[in-house]
């Protein structure tokens, strides 16, 4: 299973890009070798690099999700008395093919691909859905007059219509180096290239995938490409932006820092980045550290900045942040570097002058963003690895030489036409004798005085290194010797790249004449065989490094500072093919000999006494408890779990609260085995959790205590869950039929339902289920009855269970020791910046007395400044700073401001006359890392999934699995069985807009709902053909918008955006989109279908929860065959949830099967029904008791 | 698939069985009644055997009573070691049950320690857990911990409860993910028949080629004469809790699932019963 990583990535000094994984250990070579490269610069998704030829290329990543751009047109047509509807139009109106404002030409074949790197997807294709309903054939919407409203219906008044056509085009050079073509005129084409970076991500979401690419050309000026995007990889062209110097070098990070390198050794600095000038505005100068030394490479990361001076020397820039991009001083930091490169979290690396070795800056924290100590990276190159194991089988370096003589003379020299550095390009053959210590192994005796020495650039010889010098040399005098038999010179060409010297062309040869060696048996071979001469341990030299796309967590141990011998490796791989045989023997020995053990000493004497008695086990503690009478205060309590072992050996515990009422000490208890559910509760000012029984689940009055430290609750948390699952002897994983449910705070419960849950005669009470906490922290769990869990994280990550248990803070021997890994999500916490607009000063901070705080969450009740906020809990940290957030609902301006006429009211993004008062949002990140049961599923982000609910009987090997991108593409996932659930491969399943909820039933139905609400069914998904054919649009009840679907066995629900739960009547086998939309009931968030049709939902009020917590869950009773809507309530536990899934619970009855009732048409026996289901929205077959306290309770449970 | 865990139940749940007997040259007002009681494997003679005080002081004079000690056929049995030592390294393979006698008086002041009290006991046993860190995890693990972990390690000794010990000593037996053991396995090697106390050396559990190293290796390091067979027949048995394991287990295994509660790997060595 693909674990979640980053790449760094590296040029060696022969031009090849290798990559090297956070979970890897070896470079492996970049998929496309064709062409050899300068400079790289890297983010996550893709790359940019300058290969030899001076020309920029980008490699963008495949994945399952293709890279699509939509096309569109409108033809339009005005109804004249002759010929009706007709492409003529009057003088005055727009052209016959246009875009959506009729403003600009646009025939349908005028489109041309972009450049060579994109491909039509299919011809042009009328649109026949427009804003959520579907049009009439061939896809016309009717208007007065162009332009107005439109609509599909042909009115006797309307005169013009117009339809859209669409075409997709596809980006289809991913993994290969795709050359950015110059559209420009000639005169404004920018010279050839010398640097490059990109970055600048971070500034702004809009466009998707939008980055900042910055470049150098040979002449020392900066251009900058326009437009790059996710659906516009390559950008559209190159503008130049002025320098005050000669530009050699450039960074710029993923916010908006770019510091650049002039050629007289200052530093630039660009200042007036953000969303609306991502080009800046202008430049500072920034002196370099020595005044002896100038600045030769300068790399940005977030707000940090390295550069390394002309000798060598590295330096960290401190002071650097937003407002002043620039720094205040530069620190001297120890070691020589070649250059410097700052990756994701402002990790560094650097390239070592001596040894061409790459260096990891260790110890860079956030509180110590310089690192401690350099540490070298030895991992070898994936083709090293091959070979090492068989270094001793290596044939002796003669037999790379054959007597040929190769013709030096076809080498071609590519790249520059002027190498100016000719001194070191010698024009004969011999040049390339790098590796001539190759064949001094045993070459001729004239190279017997060479000795084994690290290829290197000739230009490095200049800076005086010895090693260079005397490989120079050494060269020089192999030059002098030409034995006509001399294999070394022809052995191979090796180009060599260029040194960060400025304003110097290398010299670039070919290695093609390798292919003419017909003693190799292939260049890899060579060129590591050859290098094997060093010695094994001999590591690659590089040239260039970047690390913008890569992401070291702190957390995760690298596996690159050690290196496994080849021999070993393979000697270890050995002994592991044999320990498994004998693990067992000696573990099976231990095992027998316990219990012959046990035998011996205790079987005859089981009537002896036992030196211990077993005694009552007691853990007290203090905590404070949220007392029961008014005034309903925290008051300090002692509490006590005593565990006990009955006559039966069964153990129980029970929960002692000691408290004092009156000067009376007085004590609450409850037992253990009636606990149904304990939640950790977020609090400003406690670390709270709650105690339920299904008695304090249907008054919604739960024991709350709170411990004075986040560690104390956390282990408090522990024991009661484990003592709560000892006494109902629940232990080890959940099984596949287990209920899933997600609280608004993120936490994971899971609960086994018995039998008669879901049917018997008597349905068991939702408030009786028990749930035990699982550790992570997820916004939604889909699961089905073959034990495939999935889980998304509010980052969109998607998350796989792995059949553990515990996690989190469930320690010691109530979690899974294996199955456990590290788990993070990320979510953001908002606040509001309030304002009032006054006549004299216009909006300002300073309000009317009764408004809210002026810094506020969104009731504005509470006051949040940025710098009181903190993230939810202790376990959170702070990922970001606060930045504007401009996705608001209801739109924003360009300073993400939001306008209304008061407080509360609903904003809009533009201002008007009345608005008297706006709003801004803004947003951090924050993170928390814990642990559980789930493996991350890379590299897709998901927003929705679902799971095909199966019955025990059926035997598939595939499990269907449908899901939505966060960007709204429709997936489907390849391979998923019970033994691999995590499957291989996701299938893009074509969407003219993005969806937002999908769900797939047990017999392959699978409806979906897009971002406009309105539903789509998909035809023929089966398992021959997962993905179905094509969307059949399903109009909407009642105009509502609709927001989520769920599909059982047979049952299709859907949720709107007002809480309403539809019932699809009408499905039949025939006709499986159903006729009509059932209301069933109002007032519910979420809800889940299972596979034996049950419903269970997430209801939004419930009577006897407090207004401010949200999200009770609910299950449907009396769902029959002939019931499918169900008739009322049952209320469980709540408030605080968020997410329920009820899809893995296959348990039937034990007496009788499930009928097959696919074929009836409820709709005929159900009309009687409607009314009453319709009306008993709420009502429930139980009476809820009231709570006494119905007024604002800051300690309920909320979200 | 029996699971590792099942082996630290049955490690923490041995029993042996033993009849106490009275010391016959003790003055006693009444016949002794040898007292028959099942002793814990991992925990200490002073720590559980109030009953068998209790009982036979009911038989003797005040005056006549001082401190306990007990003896095997003839050799004073050193309280400070477990229990399931003990029994391996003096009368395994003989018949159960083990009969220990009680003396109260003639205390062998060359041969024991004195056990006053408890806390006797509990500052012996937290000595050998923090040596026993010091050698896995350069102390570092049992530093960390808050002084209520150390007394819930000692409790659950005590009390014999299971997963009280094992929901603090489970961090005594992790190790950074980056290496594959400890430091230095803790372990001490006893002989009935030498006369030193016990063999104790350093021992890395992973070869520096990555392997780990066997119960195997360990004897052949420190204790080679306990393995090289003298005319080709194997004399001794070299004995945990017990059992013998086949000398190709790893040592990392066998200290993190069949140390005593004091986190040390104690080994007999013993003569091979030649029946």
């Amino acid at each position: 299973m693909a674990m979640p990583s980053s790449l760094l990535w590296a040029v060696d000094i022969f031009g090849r890009v290798y990559t090297l994984s956070t979970v890897g250990q070896y470079w492996e070579l970049c998929k496309d070798t064709q062409l050899e490269f300068k400079r790289v610069s890297a983010v996550k998704q893709c790359c940019w690099g300058i290969a030899c030829d001076h020309q920029v290329y980008t490699y963008v990543f495949s994945g399952d999700v293709p890279i699509r751009y939509q096309e569109e047109t409108y033809e339009n047509q005005r109804w004249n008395p002759v010929g009706g509807f007709c492409e003529k139009l009057l003088p005055s109106d727009r052209w016959q093919w246009s875009d959506v404002s009729g403003l600009k030409h646009q025939q349908l074949d005028s489109f041309t691909l972009p450049s060579p790197h994109w491909e039509w997807e299919s011809d042009w294709y009328v649109d026949e859905n427009i804003g959520g309903e579907p049009t009439e054939k061939g896809g016309w919407t009717y208007a007065i007059d162009f332009p107005s409203t439109y609509t599909k219906d042909k009115r006797w008044n309307s005169c013009v219509r117009r339809r859209r056509w669409i075409r997709y085009r596809r980006y289809k050079s991913r993994d290969v180096w795709a050359k950015i073509v110059s559209q420009d005129e000639p005169d404004q084409l920018p010279d050839p290239f010398n640097d490059i970076s990109i970055g600048g991500w971070e500034i702004t979401d809009e466009p998707l995938g939008r980055l900042s690419v910055w470049a150098v050309s040979l002449q020392g000026r900066v251009w900058y490409r326009e437009n790059v995007c996710h659906h516009n990889p390559e950008g559209s062209t190159w503008s130049l932006v002025t320098t005050p110097g000669e530009v050699v070098q450039i960074s710029c990070g993923p916010y908006d820092l770019l510091w650049a390198t002039l050629w007289e050794g200052q530093a630039i600095v660009r200042e007036g980045i953000d969303r609306n000038n991502p080009q800046g505005i202008s430049w500072s100068i920034v002196e370099s550290p020595s005044s002896e030394n100038g600045i030769m490479h300068v790399s940005v990361g977030v707000d940090v900045v390295w550069c390394v001076t002309k000798d060598r020397k590295v330096w960290f820039r401190r002071g650097v942040n937003s407002h002043n991009p620039c720094g205040t001083s530069w620190i001297e930091m120890v070691g020589e570097m070649m250059m410097v490169t700052v990756g994701l979290n402002n990790q560094v690396w650097g390239i070592g002058c001596d040894d061409r070795a790459i260096y990891f800056r260790q110890g860079v924290t956030p509180s110590e963003l310089s690192g401690k100590t350099w540490k070298a990276i030895v991992s070898g190159r994936e083709s090293d690895r091959s070979q090492t194991g068989s270094s001793t089988s290596l044939l002796s370096a003669g037999c790379f030489f054959t007597d040929d003589i190769q013709n030096q003379t076809s080498a071609v020299i590519q790249g520059d036409a002027d190498p100016s550095s000719d001194t070191e390009l010698p024009t004969s053959p011999a040049s390339t004798a790098l590796l001539g210590a190759a064949a001094a192994g045993d070459g001729p005796a004239s190279q017997a005085d060479t000795s084994a020495r690290l290829p290197v650039d000739p230009l490095h010889a200049e800076q005086g290194e010895a090693t260079a010098a005397s490989a120079r040399n050494d060269k020089d005098n192999l030059d002098m010797n030409k034995p006509p038999g001399n294999p070394n010179p022809s052995a191979e060409l090796q180009w060599i790249n260029i040194d960060l010297k400025e304003a110097q062309k290398h010299p670039v040869l070919s290695v093609s004449s390798f292919a003419d060696t017909s003693s190799l048996s292939s260049l890899g071979a060579f060129s590591v065989g050859a290098e094997d001469q060093y010695g094994a341990d001999e590591h690659p030299l590089w040239a260039w490094v970047s690390g913008g796309g890569c992401l070291v967590d702190l957390h995760s141990p690298l596996k690159w500072f050690s290196a496994p011998s080849g021999l070993s490796s393979s000697v270890q791989s050995l002994s592991l093919s044999i320990t498994p045989a004998q693990t067992a023997a000696w573990r099976k020995q231990i095992f027998q000999q316990l219990s012959e053990r046990t035998k011996r000493e205790l079987e005859n004497f089981r009537h002896y006494e036992q030196a211990i008695e077993q005694s009552v086990w007691v853990k007290t503690g203090a905590l404070q408890w949220w007392r029961n009478w008014k005034p309903h205060k925290w008051m300090d309590v002692r509490v006590a779990l005593e565990q006990f072992t009955g006559s039966d050996g069964m153990r129980d515990s029970i929960l002692f609260i000691y408290y004092m009422y009156h000067e009376e000490k007085k004590y609450i208890h409850v037992f253990l085995n009636e606990v149904t559910i304990i939640v950790e509760v977020l609090n400003e000012a406690k670390h709270s959790f709650a105690l339920y029984t299904p008695e304090r689940t249907k008054q919604r009055w739960p024991i709350r205590l709170a411990a004075a430290t986040e560690q104390e609750m956390h282990d408090w948390l522990s024991l009661l869950n484990m003592s709560c699952c000892e006494s109902r002897r629940i232990q080890g994983p959940p099984s596949h039929h287990a209920i899933w449910s997600v609280t608004c705070k993120g936490d994971i419960f899971v609960s086994e339902p018995s039998p008669e849950l879901e049917a018997g005669p008597q349905q068991m009470p939702c408030d009786q289920m028990f749930w035990r906490q699982v550790g992570g922290h997820l916004r939604l769990i889909e699961s089905n009855s073959r034990g495939v869990v999935w889980g998304i994280g509010h980052d969109h990550t998607a998350w796989l269970y792995t059949g553990g248990y515990g996690g989190g803070f469930i320690q010691g021997l109530a979690s899974s020791a294996d199955n456990i890994y590290t788990q993070s999500d990320v979510k953001c916490v908002y606040i509001y910046e309030n304002q009032r607009w006054n006549p004299v000063t216009g909006y300002s901070s300073r309000g009317l007395p009764t408004d809210r705080y002026m810094w506020s969450d969104a009731s504005g009740l509470q006051e949040c400044t940025k710098t009181n906020t903190k993230p939810p809990s202790p376990q959170w940290s702070w990922v970001s700073d606060w930045y504007i957030d401009f996705s608001a609902a209801g739109g924003t301006d360009r300073e993400g401001w939001q306008y209304a006429a008061d407080f509360p009211a609903s904003y809009h993004g533009h201002k008007t006359m009345k608005d008297f008062v706006r709003r801004r949002r803004w947003a951090r990140k924050c993170k928390i890392v814990t642990n559980g049961p789930w493996l991350e599923v890379p590299p897709v982000t998901l927003w929705d999934i679902s799971i095909i609910p199966s019955s025990d009987a059926d035997d598939e090997e595939a499990v269907a699995l449908w899901a939505i991108s966060d960007k709204g593409d429709v997936l489907c996932r390849l391979g998923v069985t019970q033994q691999n659930p995590a499957g291989t491969s996701w299938l893009h399943v074509g969407t003219d807009q993005p969806f937002i909820s999908i769900s797939i039933g047990a017999f392959y139905q699978v409806w979906a709902i897009a971002r406009d609400g309105s539903a789509f069914y998909r035809g023929s998904v089966s398992p021959n053909k997962p993905a179905g054919d094509c969307w059949y649009h399903i109009p909407s009840p009642q105009k509502q918008k609709l927001k989520q679907v769920s599909v059982g066995r047979t049952s299709v629900f859907v949720l709107d955006k007002n809480g309403n739960l539809w019932y699809r009547q009408g499905i039949t086998p025939s006709y499986p989109q159903g006729s009509a939309w059932d209301h069933v009931s109002n007032n519910i968030r979420k809800m889940s279908v299972g596979p034996l049709d049950q419903v269970w939902v997430i209801a939004d009020k419930v009577q006897g929860s407090h207004s401010l917590s949200c999200g009770t869950v609910c299950h449907r009773t009396g769902v029959q065959p002939l019931e499918p809507k169900g008739l009322s309530w049952d209320y469980g536990i709540g408030g605080g949830w968020e997410h329920i899934t009820v899809r893995g619970n296959a348990t039937e009855a034990s007496r009788g099967a499930v009928p097959d009732t696919t074929e009836e048409n409820p709709a005929a026996s159900k009309e009687g029904e409607d009314e009453e289901s319709k009306g008993k929205t709420e009502h429930s077959k139980t009476p809820l008791m009231v709570s006494e306290s119905q007024e604002l309770d800051r300690n309920s449970v909320n979200c | 698939m029996t699971d590792d865990k099942d082996v630290l139940r049955d490690v923490w749940f041995g029993r042996i069985p033993t009849c106490f007997t009275l010391y016959q040259d003790e003055i006693t007002e009444r016949e002794a009644e040898p007292y028959y009681l099942l002793l814990p494997r991992i925990s200490y003679l002073t720590l559980v055997t109030d009953k068998v005080k209790k009982h036979f002081q009911k038989v003797m004079r005040q005056e006549e009573v001082s401190e306990i000690w007990f003896e095997y056929e003839g050799t004073p049995l050193k309280w400070h070691y477990p229990i399931g030592l003990l029994f391996d390294l003096h009368a395994s393979n003989t018949a159960l049950p083990w009969s220990i006698t009680v003396h109260f008086k003639n205390f062998p002041e060359k041969d024991l320690l004195h056990c006053h009290s408890k806390d006797v006991i509990e500052a012996h046993f937290m000595a050998c857990i923090k040596e026993a860190d010091a050698l896995k995890h350069k102390s570092q693990v049992i530093n960390e911990m808050q002084k209520k972990d150390h007394k819930q390690l000692w409790m659950g000794l005590q009390n014999d409860k299971f997963e009280q010990f094992w929901a603090i000593n489970r961090k005594l037996m992790e190790y950074p993910p980056e290496d594959n053991g400890f430091r230095y396995i803790p372990f001490r090697i006893y002989q009935a028949t030498t006369e030193r106390p016990f063999i104790q050396k350093l021992f890395r559990p992973i070869a520096s080629g990555g392997q780990l190293h066997t119960l195997g290796d360990l004897l052949k390091d420190v204790c080679p004469s306990a393995i090289t067979p003298k005319d080709g027949e194997q004399k001794t048995q070299v004995m945990i809790h017990g059992i013998e394991p086949m000398l190709e287990t790893p040592i990392q295994w066998l200290s993190e699932h069949m140390s005593y509660p004091d986190n040390f790997l104690h080994i007999s060595i013993i003569p091979r019963p030649t029946d």
